[in-house]
């Protein structure tokens, strides 16, 4: 216990957790420090392109094999699973409405894609490899959340299509098509088409300054989420602020099963427990405001990026590595 | 110069159903209207802004139309279809345009 936690202090000194330490005090504090919009944007599309890219090109190096559509499978079972036990937790722990706690649910099923991202970047930081093809398996994971909250609430209402949500084919369209998942999963297909002769072209552009760009991408998220908390600090029960904490950790720990049963690397099975344990807080809000606007979006922005998202990135991912490390032997 | 009654009517609605609303009117020939960003604002639900959101559920944008005065029953039935469950403000108020045949 104590060697992991050791180790879980030496990841968290890792320069993208502290920018992102930064970006969250100085919200807190009230700093007048900001990121122009559109430059966050831009920051966003880098980084969607370089991991992306990278994804596929170590999957071009190392191949296909069957634990990628494995990989694949428990992925998308994961994502409709989370949102059941994310359900159970918030009616047990909290006094949120069935749709209020779905909605919340949804997001717990769902990822980040950025939590990824930083999830990756520490491995990477640390030296330890991860299947390239765990990029596909965020982009699977994206969206079965959705339909198992719209479930959820059909079911605590009783009557489907009346105060329950909404599932039509352009909502779906807009979520599986969403920018971010379309240029995740492009680049990831270019990556794998091109392969290392492709990554040896760009590596300039997406190898070297992507933890710079990284650094500051993570300053603006601890800006946003930080003023985000501190505007919503009165929802914030007991009971909600600990789900916010607990469900990363259950989620996480369906990851490490579901990794270990795949027999994933180390880094592998880092970053299940990590999609497991993210929170989406780009794709679904978007998603529940028009299939589910009834639910408060307040509770379920300041949880998935107030509460999980800093906690993940600050202790969960450093923890998600010590205990796969201590796990795997990796 | 010679101005003619329309009606001005200003939708303020999330974001994410601009392309549901723009659509819905313009399946009832409403076929001109401005949008405007919203940079903030405070409502029912508390105070916020534009700045720092980092998802579109949280952004709002301002549909302004300006119609015939006749058309303006069919312009809020298609409309209230699309905001039915959402949060928003629909207003309308009287307002003078120059060239009629353009509405």
């Amino acid at each position: 216990m104590y060697d992991i936690l050791a180790l879980a202090a030496a990841n968290l000194i890792s320069p993208i957790i502290l920018f992102f330490a930064l970006g969250f005090a100085a919200a807190m504090a009230r700093s007048d420090l900001s990121v122009p919009e559109a430059i966050a944007k831009g920051m966003s599309l880098y980084l969607l392109l370089a991991i992306g890219f990278k994804g596929g090109a170590s999957v071009a190096a190392h191949g296909v094999d069957a634990t990628l559509i494995l990989s694949l499978i428990a992925g998308v079972i994961l994502s409709f699973i989370l949102p059941f036990v994310a359900f159970g937790l918030l009616r047990k722990l909290t006094g949120l409405s069935a749709i209020d706690a779905a909605a919340v649910a949804a997001h717990y099923g769902s990822i980040s894609i950025v939590t990824f991202v930083a999830a990756s970047s520490v491995l990477s930081y640390a030296g330890i490899m991860a299947e390239g093809y765990m990029v596909a398996v965020a982009a699977a994971m994206e969206a079965p959340a959705i339909l198992s909250a719209l479930w959820l609430v059909a079911r605590a209402s009783g009557s489907p299509g009346q105060k329950g949500g909404r599932m039509d084919p352009r909502l779906l369209r807009e979520i599986l098509l969403n920018g971010s998942i379309v240029l995740l999963i492009g680049s990831f297909a270019i990556g794998a088409t091109t392969g290392q002769q492709g990554l040896a072209k760009i590596e300039a552009f997406i190898v070297a300054p992507f933890q710079g760009v990284l650094c500051l991408f993570l300053l603006d998220m601890g800006l946003v989420a930080g003023r985000g908390l501190r505007q919503a600090r009165g929802l914030l029960r007991p009971g909600v602020f600990a789900f916010g904490i607990l469900m990363p950790l259950i989620g996480a720990s369906l990851g490490l099963a579901a990794g270990l049963l795949l027999g994933l690397s180390a880094g592998g099975v880092v970053l299940m427990m990590t999609l497991s344990a993210s929170a989406s807080y780009i794709a679904v809000p978007a998603a529940m405001r028009v299939a589910l606007p009834e639910a408060n979006p307040a509770i379920y922005l300041t949880l998935a990026l107030g509460i999980t998202f800093p906690f993940n990135l600050t202790l969960g991912i450093p923890i998600y590595m010590a205990v796969a490390q201590a796990v795997t032997g990796g | 110069m010679k101005v003619h009654r329309a009606k001005r009517v200003e939708i303020t609605i999330e974001a994410v159903m601009e392309r549901r609303l723009t659509e819905a009117l313009e399946r009832v020939d409403v076929t001109g209207f401005t949008i405007l960003p919203v940079s903030g604002g405070s409502g029912r639900s508390g105070k916020w802004s534009r700045e720092g959101q980092v998802s579109r559920a949280a952004g709002m944008i301002n549909v302004v139309c300006i119609i015939r005065p006749e058309r303006l029953n069919i312009l809020l039935d298609a409309a209230f279809d699309i905001l039915d469950r959402h949060i928003g403000v629909v207003n309308v108020t009287d307002c003078e345009v120059l060239r009629a045949e353009r509405f």
